[in-house]
């Protein structure tokens, strides 16, 4: 247990500090939003019709930002070597890597969504629903987003790797989460989506790792 | 120098006691690096890994590691599980270090010392051993690759474990540190410790020595 604390203080450091950090990630963030209304044009009533879709696809777009990085610094300068060499389940690590870098930047971006939302127009009732869904997608986005960045370990441009790997990933939270807020602002039973959301993180928790692990030891060896 | 743990009681020296190569091959990239390579070693004996560039030395530590697969051939560690072995039974100390430029050598040493078992006041012997202690507050990017590698050895003596696999421990450390680290190496032998190390000059330990032709 020792172990996982120490990992998981110098991980959530490690994302703190890695490509920005959650400083670029919430300015790509609000640069995002900043451009939609500027694309789709001031109307409140058609900024506000799309105001919670444009949030969450935003939070999907910055939730990749530093993903190409998760693994690949540990994989050039050999510290994924002696995470391995460990009685910690690689597997584990893993988890706790993804759970660092959700900590340093999926946590901050969830917080910034429901300002997001709000500044394009979505009504101020649907701030904790928005919150809620953006913390719940967030973990999905890291663990999702940990797969792509184990499997790109080793190719060169590996960002856009990650990215290409990832983004069919992220399809389900954002069609779930989104139709779970469009649901409840127009008073309609949202639960289900939100649950599915949830579901879908629960399963990038669980099964994410496993994927992770075994994409790191091809990538070593 | 102290040593960091009296190696009788923690019990981790008896994890491996021998070390034996039987037959073994490697291919990386489709080409065959070596094969037929066997050794056997005890409790306190050392080998040298030599060869030219390329043959391979770096791959079989790796290999021992169990982080490079096997052509052919088989690495045991005695009556030990070979997870249970490379999981609490061995250090790799090479030219990727795995230590964060941005992170301070106090940060990185205590972090390596927790990862592989150690304690607070073992991470404070080992910077002693080492004479890292003046430098623990740098930032890793202002360590000249001698200091960086003695920063990385740190963790064999914060952490023991009794089989040390070794990647050219010498080439960045000038003649003295040569010198006290070979007092490092005698100090682990004799405490029942094995090593293997790739290395072009002569180790400064009686050892055993195995040739990749390359």
């Amino acid at each position: 247990m020792n172990r996982l604390a120490v990992l998981i203080a110098r991980e959530t450091a490690l994302a703190w500090g890695r490509g920005g950090g959650p400083l670029v990630a919430l300015g790509f963030y609000a640069g995002v939003a900043t451009l939609l209304p500027l694309g789709i044009g001031p109307e409140p009533e058609r900024l506000a019709a799309i105001a919670l879709g444009a949030a969450w696809v935003a939070l999907a777009l910055a939730s990749l930002l530093s993903l190409e990085r998760l693994f690949e610094r540990d994989y050039e300068d050999g510290a994924l070597d002696l995470l391995v060499l460990s009685r910690t389940p690689l597997e584990l690590t893993c988890l706790v890597k993804c759970a660092g870098q959700w900590l340093a930047t999926g946590a901050p971006l969830a917080l910034a969504a429901p300002v997001a939302a709000i500044a394009l127009g979505a009504p101020p009732a649907l701030a904790p629903l928005v919150l809620a869904s953006a913390l719940l997608g967030g973990i999905a986005f890291a663990f999702m987003g940990g797969i792509g960045a184990a499997l790109s370990l080793g190719a060169r441009r590996g960002g856009v790797l990650t990215a290409v790997i990832v983004l069919p990933l992220f399809v389900p939270p954002v069609i779930f989460g989104g139709g779970a807020l469009d649901s409840f602002a127009a008073g309609l039973p949202w639960t289900g989506g939100f649950l599915l959301l949830a579901a879908y993180a629960a399963a990038a928790v669980a099964l994410g790792p496993l994927a992770m692990a075994a994409a790191c030891r091809n990538a070593l060896s | 120098m102290r040593c960091a743990a009296p190696f009788a009681e923690s019990g981790v020296r008896r994890l491996i006691t021998t070390l034996t190569f039987k037959d073994l091959a490697i291919r990386r990239g489709g080409r065959l690096l070596f094969d037929g390579v066997s050794l056997a070693l005890e409790a306190g004996q050392a080998c040298a890994l030599t060869g030219p560039n390329g043959s391979g030395k770096t791959s079989l530590l790796r290999a021992v590691a169990g982080l490079v697969r096997l052509e052919a051939g088989e690495i045991g560690f005695g009556v030990t599980d070979p997870v249970e072995a490379r999981g609490g039974g061995l250090h790799l100390v090479g030219h990727a270090d795995g230590l964060k430029p941005a992170r301070t050598a106090r940060e990185e040493l205590a972090f390596w010392t927790r990862w592989f078992g150690g304690t607070e006041a073992s991470a404070r012997d080992a910077a002693e051993a080492l004479s890292l202690v003046p430098l623990l507050d740098l930032e890793v990017r202002r360590l000249s690759a001698g200091q960086r590698r003695r920063l990385a050895m740190a963790r064999l003596i914060a952490a023991p474990r009794p089989l040390w696999l070794l990647d050219e421990p010498l080439s960045p450390l000038d003649a003295r540190w040569r010198e006290a680290f070979g007092g490092l190496m005698r100090r682990h032998l004799d405490d029942g410790g094995l090593i293997v190390a790739a290395v072009h000059d002569p180790l400064p330990i009686p050892c055993a020595s195995l040739e990749l032709a390359g």
